[in-house]
């Protein structure tokens, strides 16, 4: 197969439209954050820093952070138990209702966010006569978060394969040393990648979250949506927005910087 | 006595095996699908509309409301209409991006569009959205200032602004499963069907499509299972445009049992959507 001339151009500007359609947008928030208007009327006027410092001293936005850095800390954590037992269960052992459970795994990502969010308030609230708080988050953020953490560890197992578990027990190692010593440092990497992912996922939820917290709790995402339409806290909004804009390039940059890996390109 | 602890899992498999699933199922059986469950039953129940109670007889009430009442029909409709849309829209972006990433692009080029391809993901979803009402804004937005000079006017906020908000956020969902698909699919085989004599439509039509349908059907899983419930952008960019979301979330403090009927609508729709593709293999290659 050869790919002539023209469409190779056409096949060049259609990935240039792909990432303006993807960057532009961006680059308004980041751009907005300096716009002096209050209404962000574009093109704006003239720049502005102002918001950035008032943004800084405001508390909603320092305590929305701390929610949701102990959520996200919780979940990740919890998840991280939860998925790795399970992914050593599912690679290591044969037994019924295997396939089942990888399954049951991807459901929460798989069903819309507000299905996950109004099944576990109803059984809060309803069933249980939990009323919603801290608590209920971290629940509703762990059941999500498992599945990201499972993936990233099961697919680990399965590349290191067991025989070094083995030549460690041959050799008069018991289980809980080779654990430590043998299968952990192979699958710290991809236990570290996959509480990043669960932290980064229970970080940007809005929807479980709006289902699980209480009215006192408000995470990063809900303080967000909260202020969105108050023209005083507009300006503040697109700060924070501009932030996470910005701390998002983060993993470009390490990819930059990483690679070293061999990788085969395009051949067309 | 740590090493005879060791000892007595080594020798006992099953326990060692029941041990590492109880915490898990326990929290994903007995909470999660507990949570489903009880919330399907919730489905059938009915509200005391003088004190807010939920009463807990089973009845077909709601159901019948959400089949005859030609509001909520409409609604239904809308999304589903919403969902296909965006699922279309992102796999026609995705395919030749991704083909180019994976195909034409050279090495270096190809970590770093792959790069810029993920980054998005790890950017807010509010903040996405949020972007989109400055774009779309009516007369003032940035699409009126950028693309008004050569006659394209934005439009505003509503069914096709929530289209291009969702297929924005969800793009990159569809990208990465064909492009992962695009590496796997080896460079001889188009090849083959080019010395062959097939031309290229041909060869995309009957080498490459096929080969990539089980990815393809992977992006749209997530394409069209996240437009399916969301609510949030409607709010942001629909205007007075509601979705499935949307009837459900104001519901939910008013008539928790209706808002549970709703949400059956998604439930169902994904369960016969991966019933569908349950075969194609797309499962595996999320």
């Amino acid at each position: 197969m050869t790919i002539s001339r023209l469409t190779r151009y056409a096949l060049i500007s259609l990935m240039r439209v792909g990432l303006a359609f993807i960057y532009i947008p961006l680059t308004v928030v980041v751009v907005n954050s300096f716009n002096v208007s209050r209404t962000f009327s574009w093109p704006p006027k003239d720049f502005t820093t102002q918001w950035w410092s008032k943004a800084i001293e405001n508390t909603g936005v320092r305590e929305a952070l701390k929610w949701s850095f102990t959520a996200g800390l919780a979940a990740a954590g919890l998840a991280l138990v939860l998925g790795t037992c399970i992914a050593f269960a599912v690679s290591k052992y044969s037994f019924f209702g295997r396939e089942t459970i990888s399954l049951l795994v991807v459901l929460p990502i798989s069903l819309p966010g507000i299905v996950t969010g109004i099944a576990l308030n109803n059984a809060f609230t309803q069933d249980l006569g939990i009323s919603t708080g801290m608590f209920t988050i971290i629940v509703g953020h762990t059941t999500f978060c498992i599945v990201v953490v499972y993936n990233n560890v099961i697919a680990r197992l399965k590349r290191i394969g067991g025989s070094l578990q083995e030549a460690s027990m041959d050799l008069g190692a018991n289980g809980i040393t080779t654990f430590r010593l043998i299968t952990l440092p192979n699958i710290a990497g991809a236990l570290f990648a996959g509480a990043i992912l669960a932290f980064g996922l229970s970080f940007d939820e809005i929807v479980v979250t709006t289902f699980t917290a209480g009215p006192g709790i408000q995470t990063l995402p809900i303080w967000i949506y909260n202020n969105l339409f108050r023209p005083n806290q507009a300006p503040i909004v697109n700060v924070v927005a501009a932030t996470l804009i910005l701390f998002s390039l983060l993993p470009i940059y390490l990819s930059q910087k990483l690679s070293g890996d061999s990788n085969t390109g395009g051949r067309f | 006595m740590l090493k005879s602890i060791s000892t007595w899992f080594h020798n006992r498999p099953r326990v060692r095996l029941a041990a590492l699933l109880v915490a898990p199922l326990f929290w994903l059986v007995v909470a999660y699908l507990g949570a489903l469950a009880s919330l399907l039953v919730t489905a059938f129940y009915t509200i005391n509309t003088f004190t807010g109670n939920v009463i807990r007889t089973f009845n077909l009430g709601n159901f019948q409301e959400l089949f005859t009442n030609p509001s909520y029909r409409n609604v239904v409709v809308r999304t589903l209409g919403i969902a296909l849309s965006v699922t279309i829209i992102c796999t026609l972006l995705a395919l030749p991006m991704a083909f180019f990433m994976a195909k034409i692009a050279k090495p270096r080029t190809q970590k770093v569009l792959v790069a810029l391809v993920l980054t998005p993901l790890w950017a807010s979803y509010l903040v996405k959205i949020y972007a989109w009402r400055t774009m779309l804004e009516p007369n003032s937005g940035v699409i009126d200032w950028l693309l008004g000079p050569i006659g394209i006017h934005s439009p505003g906020f509503g069914f096709a602004g929530i289209i291009i908000g969702l297929s924005y956020l969800w793009l990159p969902y569809m990208i990465l499963p064909i492009y992962a698909g695009f590496e796997r699919l080896p460079n001889s085989l188009l090849d083959a069907s080019g010395d062959l004599g097939a031309k290229n439509l041909y060869t995309l039509r009957r080498v490459v499509l096929p080969i990539l349908f089980p990815s393809i059907v992977a992006g749209s899983m997530f394409t069209f299972s996240l437009s399916l419930g969301d609510y949030i952008t409607a709010t942001i960019i629909g205007g007075k445009l509601q979705m499935l979301g949307n009837v459900v979330y104001q519901n939910y403090s008013l008539n928790l049992p209706f808002a549970a009927t709703m949400s059956m609508v998604p439930i169902a729709i994904m369960g016969i959507y991966l019933w569908a593709v349950r075969r194609t293999g797309a499962l595996t290659s999320l």
